[in-house]
Formats: structure tokens, sequence, C-alpha cells
């Protein structure tokens, strides 16, 4: 097994809690001392940095929500002065104002360390060849992955989101051996890719390292079977720090988090109650080293569990299922939570439905509908209305009864349901409440 | 034994036409037609001149296409003319999956074209009791 930093991926669990208390210590003492909003939550809660000394003190402390980020547009949040911070990126909002986060020199170079040990976990190395398709700006993904990538050592090539026939082009020209983007919108490439006739076997690449958007295993077994590579899932959110935060490693049973630079734990949403391990909830991350933004207690709205099981790895820190959903993100349909990704395991479960799906909620004489629009692939297209009518009752039913609402499935034709480069819209909610 | 060709149409105005636009810009012609319709969602099957060209022009147009073995069986334009060929397939035990007439004539015949379960079996049926059927090649010149 290879790794980037044996000593810290492999820690024993006393020595790393005793570097995550002495950690947390400081972050929470500098948070209190520097950040206003943080001293008048612990103020209001009666909490002193003083009161915090063991790790299950965390507990006593409030939470934090991207709400408050907006609050403090832009930099209310920040614990250090704007001559310290070297690097600003923001998250983008699909309401209001961005979240904004800032980086110290430190930070930067935390990051980039992190992002390496993830592409080292993802196979990755000094000679490998890596193409990041995320994209370059105020979004995370793209100079996250850019940094680690040098910090690795291997040659980077800045390709950005879009431009998909240049992407291929990037692919067999340069022999990318590793590929950095969306899990859509690698998809979005080997459909290009069948498009213009080109066989994923003749290019050189291996492995794929995916994140920023939730995605099931059968659309990891469509990737690595479209693209002949090895799909990994990588975790990471601007608020915390970007791509990196956790990684699968060569086993894949789950996303090892970096533990000596973030404390999890895994709440109920709605109580907010600290669930015991191997519960469903909503992942919840303390920063433990970050200097420009330090994040107590941040809750990210995905939804995962958390596993301490040994690895075959042989890392230590404890392991984050891929994320089902996002706790925010959850639909509500006539009472039932509703989870996108449940719909795309149904539907990829059933031999020849493309993981091309759309989602549509409307609101008729105060009852929800929920259409499921699927593309009609060749694989499962057929002459005769009898087999496209089976088809199209068992896609309804395997929904309904996994979903247990009842689902109006609508089947379109190949490519009407809008591709990204980015992350997927799956989701049009047209109720008017 | 003939190609037909199979296309997967949402239903919304419009779609129809421009398959056929495709279609006829490519210089495509039209033998028989018929569309299979849901609520939801129909397919439009098709005789055409040129089966391998129509089922390339729409594929790259971004349609759902497919190709099927269909048998166009030319009988008597005359009442019963129908009813005489399926006494005869139905005392064989062949199914039809669905069937379609064919646009003009040929040489005073009427042409019907037959999708059915086993086509090597229709075939065999069709040639032991004399039914007339039309050779591809034939049927795409007419």
């Amino acid at each position: 097994m290879t790794y980037w930093d044996q000593e810290k991926e492999c820690m024993a669990r006393d020595n790393l809690e005793k570097l995550q208390l002495r950690r947390l210590k400081e972050t929470v003492f500098r948070s209190y001392a520097f950040v206003p909003a943080y001293r008048a939550k612990m103020d209001a809660a009666g909490i002193k940095p003083d009161d915090v000394n063991t790790l299950g003190d965390l507990q006593k402390l409030p939470f934090t929500t991207k709400q408050e980020m907006r609050d403090n547009y832009p930099f209310g949040l920040f614990a250090v002065p704007m001559s310290e911070v070297v690097r600003i990126h923001a998250s983008s909002g699909t309401t209001g104002k961005p979240s904004v986060v800032g980086y110290t020199r430190k930070d930067v170079d935390t990051w980039a360390d992190l992002m390496a040990r993830a592409l080292v976990s993802a196979g990755a190395d000094k000679r490998s060849v890596i193409q990041v398709a995320y994209g370059y700006g105020l979004f995370t993904g793209g100079l996250g992955a850019h940094y680690g990538a040098e910090r690795l050592g291997a040659s980077v090539i800045p390709a950005s989101g879009g431009n998909t026939q240049r992407q291929i082009l990037l692919m067999q020209d340069f022999g990318s051996t590793h590929l950095a983007c969306t899990p859509s919108y690698a998809l979005f490439i080997a459909e290009v890719m069948h498009d213009m006739g080109i066989d994923p076997a003749g290019l050189k690449l291996k492995a794929g390292i995916f994140g920023a958007e939730p995605w099931s295993e059968q659309m990891r077994t469509e990737i690595e079977n479209k693209l002949y590579i090895k799909a990994y899932d990588i975790y990471g959110l601007s608020e915390i720090m970007g791509p990196g935060v956790a990684i699968e490693c060569p086993f894949r049973t789950g996303l090892h988090i970096a533990e000596d630079n973030f404390l999890v734990e895994i709440i109920d949403p709605v109580t907010e109650e600290v669930l015991p391990e191997g519960s469903l909830g909503e992942l919840v991350i303390t920063t433990l080293t970050k200097e420009a933004i330090p994040m107590i207690r941040y809750r990210t709205r995905d939804m995962t569990t958390l596993s301490n099981g040994e690895c075959p790895c042989g890392r230590t820190h404890v392991r984050m299922q891929k994320v089902l959903g996002r706790s925010d993100d959850m639909l509500i349909v006539r009472g039932v939570n509703v989870f996108p990704s449940a719909i795309e395991t149904v539907l990829l479960g059933i031999p020849g439905v493309e993981p091309h799906y759309m989602i549509i909620l409307e609101r008729q004489d105060n009852l929800d509908i929920m259409e499921v629009q699927v593309e009609v692939s060749e694989d499962i297209f057929s002459d005769e209305v009898r087999k496209l009518e089976d088809l199209h009752k068992r896609i309804a039913k395997e929904l309904e009864s996994n979903l247990l609402i009842s689902v109006k499935v609508r089947l379109v034709e190949p490519k009407s349901i809008p591709r990204s480069e980015g992350k997927a819209v799956r989701v049009k909610d047209n109720r008017k409440i | 034994m003939a190609k037909q060709i199979s296309v997967f149409l949402e239903n919304s105005s419009g779609r129809l036409a421009h398959v056929t636009r495709v279609l006829g810009d490519a210089g495509i012609n039209i033998r028989a037609l018929s569309i299979a319709d849901t609520s939801d969602f129909g397919i439009l099957r098709l005789i055409v001149n040129d089966p391998d060209h129509a089922y390339k022009i729409l594929k790259d147009a971004g349609f759902t296409v497919s190709e099927t073995e269909v048998i166009a069986v030319r009988m008597p334009d005359s009442p019963g003319g129908l009813a005489d060929v399926l006494d005869q397939i139905s005392e064989e035990n062949i199914n039809i999956e669905y069937l379609y007439a064919f646009l003009g004539f040929a040489g005073g015949d009427a042409l019907v074209i037959f999708k059915v379960e086993d086509i090597k079996k229709a075939r065999e049926v069709f040639e032991k009791k004399n039914i007339n059927y039309v050779e591809a090649q034939d049927l795409y010149k007419l």
C-alpha cells in the first residue's frame, strides 16, 4: 500500500485523538478570540473555550450553518486579518448570497497536501498525468485538485470544465491517466466519446477522481464500464476546505476522512441529536487546522453514515459511506422524504436504462405529482408498444416500491434531458406552495 | 423479408414532422408507415427505399432508432383477400405482433407488412402455403 503521509494516515487511534484534542482546543480558542459571531454564540450558550477539555466536550458547542455564513457575508467569519488571506473561494448559492471562504498561506498548503494524499489513495503518483476538468474559479474543485496534483509532482492538465470534444482530444494526445471532474460530467464525456467513435480502450486513462455531487454505486459501475477506468469518490465542500476532506482507498468501502484535520459527527438533521456510529444522519464537521476560517460543528447537510471498523488498506481514519443525498435537497413529496439519489439507484438497477433522468414536481389540486423522465436508449427501445409499456410499468413499479409514493414515469427521447458540465440538475420543482 | 425502421417519438407537437423532414432532406422515400401510440409516447414504423441510410440519418439526428425484420405479403386487392391470408397464418399458429398496409400497389395486388414472432417459421409457412411475399430489394423499389 502506498501512502502520501503514512504517519498521519495510519496513526494509532489514541495518538490521533490526542492530536485532535490539542487542535480542537486551539481552534475553539482562536474562534472565540477572533470571530465575534462565534464568541456571541458561545457566550449565549454559556460556554468558554476552557470548558472544552475532551473530544466529547465538542457536543457542548453550538452548530454553524450555511445561513450564518450568509449572515456574515462576505468576510465576517474570518479569524485572520485580510493581510493574511492569500486566496478566496465562494460556493454558488442557489438562493441568496454565496458563502465566501478564505485561505491563509498555510491553509492553501494544508489543502494541497490533503489533496495529494487523496490522489495517492486513488492510485496516482508523480508519473501520472492528471486532467482536471472541474471548473477553475471561485468553485474549489478546479484549483483544489490542481494544487494537490502539483504537490504530488504529477503532470497537471488544467482543462477546467466544458468543451468536451477538447477534453477528449487532450486525453488522446496528452495521455491523461487520471480524470478529475464531477461524475455526471464523466458520463457525459463517455457519451461524447462514443458519439465521436472513439474507443476508450485506446486511451491511457486509468482512474477517475469524481466528486462535488452525490452519486450511486450503479453510476460508478456505469462510468467504469464506459470509460474502462476505476472510479474513486472524493468528498469535500468549500465551507470546510474543498475537495480532499475524504477519499476512497483502493478497497472502496467508504471514504477515509482526514481525521488529523477534521473532527466529524453524525446528527439527526431534525432533532440535532448526535447519533451513534453506523446511524444514517447529517455529517457535521469541525476543522482542526484551518486558520483563515475555522468551522466549528458545521452542518454539511450531507446525509451519510460513519464506520470506524478496520480497513485492509491500513489507514486508521474513519470512513464515511457515499453521500446518500442532502438533508436539504431531500424532496418532500406528499409528506414522504425522497432523495434523488434513491431514484437514480432504482433507475440504474434496470438493465439498459441510462443515468440521465429528471425529476419534475408539480402540485395539482393540492396534491404533489412527481414525474420522473427517463431517456429511451437504443438498448431499451423496441418497435413493439407492449414491450415499451412493460418497461414503463416496471420503472414505475420499482420506483413506487422503493420510494413508497406513486410516480408518474415518462419516457423521453435521447439527449432531451440537458447534460451538465458541472453539477447535474436533476430536480425541477414547479410546486407553488 | 424486409427491414423496417422503428423510431421512438415523444408525444409532443412537431416530433413527427421533424422525423419526416430529416428523411425528406436526405432524399429518403417513405413506402409504408404506421404509428403506434400511447398517451405518453409513439413508435413510428417505416418502410423506406434505403433503410440502412435512413437508419444512419436518423441516428445522427439524435433519434432512438432500431431496425426490425418484417415480411411484406402480397394479396389480391379484393374483399376477403387479407382474411384468407390471416386464416392460413393462424392455422399454423404464427403469432402476429402487428401489421399495416403498404402505400400504393404492386401490379393490382395489395401489400401488407407483417411483424411476426418467429419470422423464420412464418417464411416456411408462407412458402408451404404459396402465400406470396415480396423480397426486400423488390419492396424498396416499389
